[in-house]
């Protein structure tokens, strides 16, 4: 099968399709690409050898920015944002500000590298915690984001369960994000969400808020597996094929700004791995003067089809 | 014609319905409706599929439900699980003849 299909301006243009901002309301920020685990499905290629990681300066910046514009939403990703030593800073110093605070964590960061004092600065600041959780089978998991990964991970959950996240009453959030372990498309949010309850309750007796499932996005380690293993063409046909134009009205890049480790703008995460700058200029956080991107054009290519597939990505 | 079996003709299913659109309606609403969510979960029935699908040898509806069972959440050792349940009905199926055959053998044998 061939990868002929059109760009992704061209599909929005067939289906009269207009991809501009509505007004922000969440803050991305990417504290750096250092991770404990190199998994294959990573847009950023992070890893042990990545050194990138946002400074106190550039922290500050994007503390200033959500004091200035007061965005709902602060959600705190990287790499593994708990390898980078101001986490907990950034964390005491944006809570507060918006309505939510979440954390984006592998589980095993959160294992390896949390003490005590980081999960009670969480705790105390009702930080609600999204953690990749791709399968309930260890060979599955193991194969995407390394040796030993699921037996950790299980771990964490049990641990985080125990500090009472994930548990009825005590208003501490804990997501699951389940993204296929290979070349193909996700199942069903509620489908997943339904049987990791089950099982996951069942066999070590954990429980969690919600589940959500993304497809994997053809970029950074994930783009060179796929290419490696052949799977290229046939998989973004495949995204091509799915391409739901209801899945756009709801798109993330839409209310959502995404901050660099180095302080630069984008319009998601993904637009970070691919370089695409917000409307495809460079601005710094320091030099941005508006938080009002509304109307504004978004930077998209092939990889959007990744977000806008089956139920989309949101 | 290089051969029988082509991937790509897989994706051509619906145009089967090309000639006979009223038949084909029915069959692609009956199919759509057998795997749906229903008292057993898709990912299920996509398992059965699979087993199903080894039993026939069909090579498209491999490819399919193979794809299918990881999308819908499964993995390699219930997949191959499912496999042996089929494989063990039909090996079941011819072994379980063999009181057809005693029978003959006992009442033709002296």
């Amino acid at each position: 099968m061939s990868a002929s299909i059109p760009s992704f301006s061209q599909t929005l243009e067939k289906h009269k399709l207009v991809l501009l901002r509505k007004p922000t309301e969440i803050l991305q920020i990417n504290m750096g690409l250092l991770c404990n685990q190199a998994c294959k499905h990573c847009h950023l290629t992070a890893g042990p050898d990545r050194k990138e990681i946002m400074d106190i300066k550039t922290i500050d910046q994007v503390i200033d920015f959500q004091k200035k514009y007061s965005f709902k939403v602060v959600d705190i990703t990287g790499g593994a944002p708990e390898m980078n030593p101001n986490l907990i800073y950034l964390v005491e110093n944006i809570s507060g500000l918006p309505d939510k605070v979440m954390l984006r964590s592998n589980l095993s960061a959160l294992f390896d590298f949390t003490d005590d004092l980081l999960l009670s600065v969480l705790k105390k600041n009702r930080v609600i915690i999204v953690s990749s959780f791709p399968s309930l089978d260890q060979t599955q998991t193991d194969s995407q984001r390394g040796k030993g990964i699921f037996d950790k991970t299980i771990q964490a959950l049990i641990m985080l369960n125990q500090h009472g996240y994930g548990q009825k009453g005590t208003g501490l959030e804990l997501n699951l994000v389940s993204n296929p372990t290979g070349a193909y498309l996700p199942s069903s949010q509620e489908a997943t969400e339904k049987r990791y309850r089950k099982i996951l309750y069942k066999k070590w007796g954990i429980v969690f808020n919600n589940t959500f499932s993304f497809a994997n996005m053809p970029l950074g380690r994930f783009k060179d597996w796929l290419k490696r293993s052949d799977n290229y063409d046939d998989y973004i046909a495949e995204l091509y094929k799915n391409f739901n134009p209801c899945a756009v009205t709801d798109l993330m890049c839409r209310n959502l700004i995404s901050v660099s480790w180095d302080g630069f703008l984008f319009d998601c995460d993904f637009n970070l791995a691919a370089n695409l700058y917000k409307g495809t200029e460079k601005i710094h956080i320091s030099q941005t003067e508006t938080c009002s991107f509304e109307n504004d054009t978004i930077a998209v290519d092939n990889h959007c089809y990744a977000c806008t597939a089956g139920s989309g990505f949101t | 014609m290089d051969t029988y079996y082509k991937p790509d003709d897989l994706l051509k299913f619906g145009e089967i319905g090309k000639d006979a659109p009223d038949l084909a309606k029915k069959f692609f609403d009956y199919y759509g409706a057998v795997f749906s969510e229903g008292e057993l979960s898709e990912r299920e029935k996509s398992l059965i599929a699979l087993a199903v699908a080894h039993t026939i040898q069909c090579p498209y509806c491999i490819d399919a439900y193979t794809k299918a069972c990881l999308e819908k959440g499964s993995n390699l050792t219930e997949m191959t699980e499912a496999l042996h349940v089929a494989t063990a009905i039909r090996g079941g199926a011819s072994l379980v003849h063999g009181v057809q055959m005693r029978n003959i053998a006992k009442k033709i044998s002296m």
